[in-house]
């Protein structure tokens, strides 16, 4: 019995350290004071990474900001068509509903690669300028999907009768929505949107076939960063995601979530 | 009824190529508490719907206090719906459920806050504004959905099965508070139960309801003593139907034969002649049996079972043609013999109605 949890307890530590030791390795070179062109073995502890990267030396800090407006402005485009489209969905029953709901969800089965080559051809048959334009295009394409799955499942779970309460309470039908639905399905919406941004985020492949020479976004510009010698400003870059990432995760769940849960049965 | 409050006429709707209701009309006056009672999937809830505005008929017309809103949006209705289930705000608490319809209307805070102390007065839950709807029990969520109603001083509540979740002993106690609000407030009430008990015990009158046509209208008097089909019969109450044929008929009553036994009978409530099949009704606690033939009503049986259910007994006789009956005698007297023993069926026969043997054609 004890050997039994000594070996569970010896596998849950094997698949941690394997899980978070690269993560651990970027965090640490990124502290390294080794300036060469092979920035390998780590010479001594030192901020000069941080110091370049807020310098803005390879434009990493620029492109990150290109790829936060990118996100920003893909994921509310979706957020909106995502929740209509569930909402929509749910309260009528069409008659294509069934096939109308494959097509949305589709562009997060279709393989990457296949989506941009094809958002290629589109945009460049359609005489688009390629850049922000098109990329915003992209992005709300296969952002849309998780919104509007997060924001069904929700809605799945809920009395439909408590909008037509609110209804028969006297609110018009703009007015019900946004007191009573709304706020119940607000958690879906949020966190679809939270995945969505994350995705959109570190979008390469899509990002790199429907942009133009002038907009670069984060990944392509780590890309081709490294391409050109690997510098540790990217490891400074990422320790400060992480950090990010990490500090709103904790604030998710030592937050006391208690409201909402009773909606679903 | 000239002046009728709620008025519905040739109400038609179909799903799916089901037709759900068939040209149902009805009136409801004013304070008059009316009640659809009828098995699930005849047509009651999608009937209150409509009335309520949450579904669009496929023809008729609901007229409320003279005015056609058949084509008015729900919130333009002046009339509020009990839910199934309830349907609170699950993100509001108890005064803001309250307050809702209120606050729709654009009521300041100051105004509304003395009319939800008044309701929560009314249902008896003071002190529980603050309590989200989760942590109410079930007799509670209800109290809250009616109050958020009330509040509003609707001149008609629909109800939809709105005690149907609740335990049988706060069912009761309900069934007494709301018929007490109701009559208080002089509101009218649609109520919708597939609980005929309840339906007998609540309602001025009831419509018996199936296959989305209304089987009889009446008081529940007229209902349980004099219903007018088969269904009706069978519905309301426990009764036990012995198919037989009309052999007389003269101003006091008709003969009827079953199984060879001539049987006294009073006269229906609709045009039989001799010769036609009818239904007579024998409800289960009208019922009395003894190993002695007494009155001219009584049919031969043997006695199969008898129980002690409480307060009366349960006994099954199987007559001489293998049907078989069940009564419920709340006295000793009306029940007298032993297991096995051979023993004549009695009551009184204007207390047995006559009806149509036939389905209705639905």
């Amino acid at each position: 019995m004890k050997r039994k949890k000594f070996g569970a307890k010896l596998y849950l530590a094997l698949v941690l350290v394997l899980m978070y030791l690269p993560v651990l390795v970027v965090i640490v070179y990124s502290f390294n004071s080794n300036a060469s062109r092979q920035p390998i073995p780590f010479t001594g502890f030192s901020l000069r990474n941080y110091a370049a990267l807020f310098q803005d030396t390879r434009g990493l800090v620029a492109s990150l900001k290109t790829s936060l407006i990118l996100a920003l402005m893909s994921v509310s485009a979706s957020v909106v068509i995502g929740t209509l489209g569930a909402v929509g969905m749910v309260r009528r029953k069409l008659r294509l509903g069934g096939l109308m709901e494959t097509v949305t969800v589709l562009p997060v089965m279709i393989p990457e690669i296949i989506l941009a080559v094809a958002f290629m051809a589109l945009f460049s048959a359609a005489g688009l300028r390629f850049g922000m334009g098109t990329l915003v295009l992209a992005h709300v394409t296969f952002c849309t999907p998780y919104i509007y799955l997060l924001v069904k499942g929700r809605l799945a779970g809920m009395d439909l009768n408590i909008e037509a309460a609110a209804r028969d309470l006297g609110a018009g039908p703009a007015k019900a929505f946004l007191t009573v639905t709304l706020p119940l399905i607000l958690p879906g919406v949020f966190s679809g949107a939270m995945l969505a941004f994350a995705m959109s985020l570190d979008d390469f492949v899509i990002s790199f076939f429907v942009t133009g020479s002038n907009v670069t976004p984060l990944p392509l510009r780590i890309y081709s960063s490294v391409k050109a010698g690997v510098s540790l400003q990217v490891n400074a870059l990422c320790t400060l995601m992480l950090l990010f990432v990490f500090v709103v995760a904790g604030v998710a769940l030592l937050r006391p979530g208690k409201k909402n849960k009773e909606v679903f049965k | 009824m000239a002046d009728a409050l709620l008025r519905v006429e040739g109400l038609k709707k179909s799903f799916d190529g089901t037709q759900v209701l068939r040209d149902l009309s009805f009136e409801v006056g004013h304070g008059e508490f009316v009640t659809l009672l009828g098995p699930s999937g005849c047509g009651k809830t999608t009937t209150l719907r409509i009335v309520a505005g949450l579904l669009a008929p496929d023809a008729g017309r609901v007229v409320l206090s003279g005015s056609d809103i058949t084509d008015a949006p729900p919130e333009k209705r002046p009339l509020n719906t009990v839910f199934q289930n309830y349907a609170l705000f699950p993100h509001m608490n108890v005064e803001k459920n309250i307050s809702y319809g209120l606050r729709m209307r654009g009521m300041k805070k100051a105004e509304w806050r003395p009319k939800v102390e008044e309701m929560l007065r009314l249902v008896q839950l003071e002190g529980c504004e603050k309590r989200m709807p989760s942590q109410l029990s079930g007799g509670q969520c209800q109290r809250v959905a009616i109050a958020r109603t009330l509040i509003l001083q609707p001149e008609l509540l629909l109800l939809d099965e709105p005690l149907g979740a609740l335990d049988l002993k706060l069912r009761r106690q309900m069934q007494v508070e709301l018929k007490d609000i109701q009559k208080r407030l002089g509101i009218a009430f649609v109520y919708i139960t597939h609980d005929q008990e309840e339906a007998l015990n609540m309602s001025d009158r009831i419509a018996v309801m199936r296959n989305g046509r209304f089987e009889q209208m009446g008081t529940p008097e007229q209902i349980y003593d004099h219903p007018a089909t088969r269904f009706a019969a069978e519905f309301i109450g426990q009764t036990n139907l012995l198919e037989c044929k009309v052999e007389a008929i003269d101003e006091d009553g008709m003969v009827l034969s079953y199984a060879g036994e001539r049987i006294p009978a009073r006269c229906a409530e609709f045009d039989a002649k001799v010769g036609d099949r009818v239904c007579l009704s024998l409800r289960t606690e009208r019922l009395g049996f003894g190993p002695e033939k007494c009155g001219d009503c009584c049919l031969e049986g043997t006695l199969i079972d008898r129980r002690y259910a409480g307060g009366s007994m349960r006994a099954t006789i199987r007559l001489r043609d293998g049907h078989e009956i069940l009564a419920m005698c709340t006295s000793a007297e009306r029940a007298r013999g032993e297991v096995g023993q051979r023993v004549y069926l009695n009551w009184n026969p204007a207390e047995a109605p006559v009806v149509r043997a036939e389905e209705a054609e639905a």
